[in-house]
């Protein structure tokens, strides 16, 4: 059938698309190894310098002491925006944030831009997949494993373009996303790798559609926040270390260093994790609404339901530590990459490993 | 940090100052840290800027509660609402739920856990003991989330007084030394100084701040809406678990297996198995009807997935008591709707059409008969019993039995086996073998009717001493042997669908909890609440100067921008006057 023909082409061209944006994230991971690289001759030491000055952790609070006078200088023409100074809070400390990979360097930089641009790229190349395989089957590109995976690191590398050009700090996450999306993108077109075709009528619902796209979005998300939750925990017992004295090793010194403020990690894993966290409450809501329409009970603790039940009271717990004396900083960072881990594990273990009804892996 | 002191009335009035509260905030400042001379000035400044417990409270009281009973169950009380209590038992509430993601569950699959009875002899009563087989009913899952509740009742009751008074009472006055605060600018102006606190005002109530004139300064709160929405959140949780609570106890559930042309009325006898929760009375079923007047199937007929459904759709027409009948598609993911029931298509199958005649060539048995899927294509198996009417050749009552195997679509003559190539109806074939004897259907027991009961019946044998056994196609006939009858496919090979019965109270409430829950959780999170204060006094030159300070529960990139905003907007009004020629402050500028 004339039909069919188009259909398989199409499939076709989704995978040489998805084959072509692995090899332009390799090019882009290999020019993220050069940013670091060159970055390592860097010699800003701005953070050691930070903590170890005179008075030590204290250092960040004289930022505030001169009130500065602000307005207009001369004439009453203009109306300057008066400035607004602010003041890290009690007791934290007031680190500075890294450079960045490229550690200041012209070169760093440069590659550190080229890489970029190849991850949008990429990104352009595997969104182009994404959209192919879904009009090959017509439908909602999120059948089976393959589907989410391919669906999944798209979105991860989306939502980080979005925030690196809505100006945000996050280029250092440059490097471990694209290392890691090869990864879920190797697994997908070898291990996970199906067919395209149309859906069992299970699945067959404009639930799918909300539930399944808001849930990609979520675990793309929440890996966001776990690499900051992650980089955090290195970055904090850098800054501790270098607090208390001591000398760390020259390797986590030049890659540590070059980060930003623990500080600053933990607050993009906060806001990032906090901010998706109604979503996949909505996600689940959504999901008990479907299973209540497919079958013919909202909540029935199966597999699937149990462990979106357990990510989402993991990133309560989060949240609650993050408010609970005692919880905060590294004990919360460590509650964060557990609620990850049964993410994960809800997302490949289940369908892989568990007997759920939700068993349309396809693997 | 900051919940150690944000509400403390009377208590600390240190950290709650740095407005460390929140979530978005600073990490690592330990809790109760030696307070400095300047923190101590912000005074009351950020109190009751949340109300969450204070924390601190319980810990103080764990070392020696001492006070008899009622200093224990005090002591307890404080415990369990605290914020680490909960966070400890939130923890508790997803490790709890793992097993029963692991271990087959009765509420979800009887025959598995039997089936993992019999594999792990020792395992098995130890789990029973555990209550891992109802991992979801148990006593101890019970009492975790029950725990749990109680805590959350416990925090949100006190919680949303502290609310109220707080929404009752104003903004505290402005602290000492506003520029300890994170957010700060100052200017100085030829505006009188109760002019610029007169236009302060006017412009935070016009954006919406709550508003007043303490002494010298203006004091302004917003975000009142962060708490509101905190505390829907939990409530909505506590209506969440009641209405699943009420839905589980008063549910009633059963299947129905229905043959296109026949019908099912809602009355428990003609449920084929049936549950309901503990507190169910059976006038609780939703009076209604409906027969079944087609299913349909459609499978994708090429390709790699050849076979895989595509759509189920059974066309049902239903009636209630008061006479409303209509027509309706039940989908697998739409089912129909009766006044809070809900009727589910959740499987279907064949049910070919035979007739069965004896000795004397009378017609004893003719009925479709429902043969039960064994794979995806729908290769099927049954039993067919005639169990009256029949005679045998001499004319004595005898009861028949067959065993029927059924494939939707034959691979063709010579193709050995009897495995359907296709799920839908190509080319049919029923292959029978056939009994006479006892069916024991009297025996007392239940009996499976999709099995024969073979131990009190002899198999048909043909004339060369065989077995008798036969495939059909539409329309042929077997004879039995001796003249003992005939049995006809029938050139009719009707589908049957089952449906799955529910109807579970209490969904709407759950429903609406949801979002709710939903709603308060956006409101908790992305509403930042925040403190302003615009102070304008005199200076000893005789220029006005104004300062502004903001403070958030949650220390937040807004927080400047916003008083940046304020500022502008104040200073539109009171205008920068000129520096002094001496310029001493030209240095501090850069
Ligand atoms: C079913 C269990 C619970 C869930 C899922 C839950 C969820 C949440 C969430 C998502 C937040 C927002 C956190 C934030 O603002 O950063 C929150 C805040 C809060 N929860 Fe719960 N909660 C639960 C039980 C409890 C209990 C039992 C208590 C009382 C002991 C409690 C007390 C609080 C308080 C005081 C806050 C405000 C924290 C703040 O704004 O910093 N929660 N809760």
């Amino acid at each position: 059938m004339n039909l069919a023909a188009t259909n398989e082409s199409l499939a076709e061209i989704s995978n040489y698309l998805i084959y072509s944006s692995m090899a332009v994230y390799t090019l882009a991971f290999f020019a993220h190894m050069a940013e670091w690289l060159f970055g390592s001759r860097s010699k800003v030491a701005r953070t050691a310098a930070a903590l170890t000055a005179g008075d030590g952790g204290q250092g960040g609070r004289e930022a505030a002491a001169p009130a500065v006078t602000v307005g207009t200088a001369g004439g009453t023409a203009v109306l300057d925006r008066p400035k607004v100074v602010t003041r890290a809070t009690g007791g934290a400390r007031d680190v500075p944030d890294g450079p960045g990979a490229h550690g200041g360097t012209a070169k760093g930089d440069l590659y550190g831009r080229i890489a970029v641009s190849l991850t949008v790229l990429a990104f352009l190349l595997e969104a182009a997949g994404v959209a192919s395989r879904a009009l090959s089957v017509q439908r909602a590109p999120w059948g089976n494993m393959y589907e989410f995976s391919t669906t999944f690191s798209t979105v991860v590398v989306g939502v980080y373009l979005v925030l690196l050009f809505a100006g945000k700090n996050v280029r250092w996450a440059g490097l471990p996303l694209v290392t890691t999306v090869l990864l879920d993108l190797g697994l997908a077109v070898t291990v996970l790798y199906t067919e395209s075709d149309q859906l069992v009528p299970a699945l067959d619902s404009y639930w799918l559609w909300i539930h399944v796209s808001t849930a990609i979005f979520c675990g793309a998300v929440f890996y966001l926040g776990a690499v900051g939750s992650i980089l955090y925990l290195f970055r904090d017992s850098y800054e501790a270390k270098l607090a208390g004295g001591g000398t760390p090793g020259r390797f986590a010194t030049s890659v540590l260093e070059r980060l930003p403020s623990a500080a600053t990690l933990d607050k993009f894993a906060y806001r990032v994790n906090a901010a998706v966290f109604p979503l996949w409450t909505f996600t689940i809501i959504a999901g008990a609404i479907w299973a209540g329409d497919a079958w013919g009970r909202y909540w029935g603790w199966d597999a699937k339901e149990v462990w979106s039940f357990i990510t989402w009271v993991a990133y309560a717990a989060y949240l609650h530590a993050r408010a609970t004396a005692g919880w905060k900083g590294r004990k919360a960072a460590y509650i964060a990459l557990i609620a990850f881990l049964t993410f994960l594990w809800n997302y490949y273990g289940v369908n892989m490993f568990v007997n759920s009804l939700h068993s349309y892996a396809g693997v | 940090m900051g919940s150690t002191s944000m509400n403390g009335s009377g208590k600390g009035t240190g950290e709650g100052g740095d407005g460390s509260g929140g979530p978005v905030e600073d990490t690592g400042a330990p809790a109760g840290a030696v307070r400095t001379a300047e923190e101590r000035d912000l005074g009351e400044a950020g109190a009751r800027l949340s109300t969450a417990p204070v924390e601190g409270a319980a810990e103080t009281a764990a070392g020696a509660p001492g006070l008899g009973p009622v200093g224990w169950a005090r002591w307890f009380w404080r415990q369990l609402t605290s914020m680490r209590v909960a966070l400890i038992l939130l923890f508790l509430l997803s490790l709890g739920a793992i097993p029963g993601s692991l271990i087959p569950q009765n509420s979800i699959d009887e025959t598995k856990v039997a089936a993992f009875r019999e594999r792990h002899e020792t395992l098995a009563p130890l789990y029973d003991s555990l209550q891992f087989f109802d991992v979801y009913s148990s006593v101890w899952f019970s009492a975790i989330y029950l725990l749990l509740f109680v805590s959350l009742i416990g925090c949100i009751v006190p919680r949303s007084w502290q609310f109220v008074g707080q929404l009752r009472s104003r903004p505290p006055g402005a602290p000492r030394r506003l520029d300890r605060l994170p957010a700060y600018t100052t200017w100085r102006t030829e505006a009188e100084p109760e002019q610029v606190r007169e236009a302060a005002l006017a412009m935070l109530a016009g954006r919406r701040f709550r508003a007043h004139r303490a002494g010298d300064a203006v004091a302004a709160e917003k975000g009142y809406l962060r708490e509101a929405g905190n505390l829907v959140f939990h409530v909505s949780l506590i209506v969440m678990l009641v209405a699943f609570a009420w839905g589980q106890l008063f549910k009633s559930e059963g299947g129905k297996l229905v043959v296109e042309g026949g019908g099912f009325s809602n009355t428990l006898t003609q449920y084929d198995d049936f549950r309901s929760g503990s507190l169910f009375a059976t006038d609780d079923l939703t009076p209604f009807s409906f027969v079944l007047d087609s299913f349909t199937g459609t499978y994708a007929k090429s390709g790699p997935e050849r076979g895989t459904p595509r759509t189920y759709e059974a066309a049902v027409t239903w009636s209630t008591p008061e006479g409303t009948e209509r027509k309706q598609v039940i989908e697998v993911n739409r089912p129909l709707e009766v006044d809070g029931t809900k009727v589910y298509l959740n499987g279907h199958g064949y049910a070919p059409v035979v007739t069965v005649r004896d000795a004397r060539g009378e017609v004893v048995f003719q009925d479709p008969v429902p043969l039960l899927p064994i794979d995806s294509n729908v290769t099927s198996t049954g039993a067919i019993k005639v169990m009256d009417g029949y005679r045998g050749p001499d004319g004595e009552k005898d009861q028949l039995g067959f065993q029927a195997f059924f494939v939707p679509t034959f691979a063709g003559a010579g193709e050995g086996d009897m495995f359907s190539q296709f799920p839908g109806l190509e080319f049919p074939v029923l292959a029978l073998t056939g009994y006479h004897g006892s069916l024991g259907v009297d025996s007392g027991l239940p009996q499976n009717v999709y099995q024969l009961d073979t131990s009190k019946m002899e198999q048909f044998k043909a004339a060369n001493g065989e077995v008798l056994k036969q495939r059909l196609l539409p329309g042929e006939t077997m004879q039995l042997p001796d003249g003992a009858g005939s049995i006809t496919f029938e050139k009719d090979v009707r589908e049957w669908a089952t449906f799955q019965i529910t109807r579970q109270p209490a969904t709407g409430w759950a429903l609406s909890g949801a979002i709710a829950a939903i709603g308060g959780l956006a409101a908790s999170l992305f509403v930042q609440r925040r403190r302003v204060w615009v102070r304008a006094v005199r200076g000893e030159d005789g220029v006005t100067v104004v300062e502004m300070a903001g403070l958030g529960r949650s220390e937040s990139a807004k927080l400047p921008e916003e008083l940046g905003d304020l500022a502008l907007a104040l200073n539109a009004q009171a205008p920068t006057a000129p520096e002094p020629v001496d310029a001493t402050a030209e240095g501090a500028t850069t």
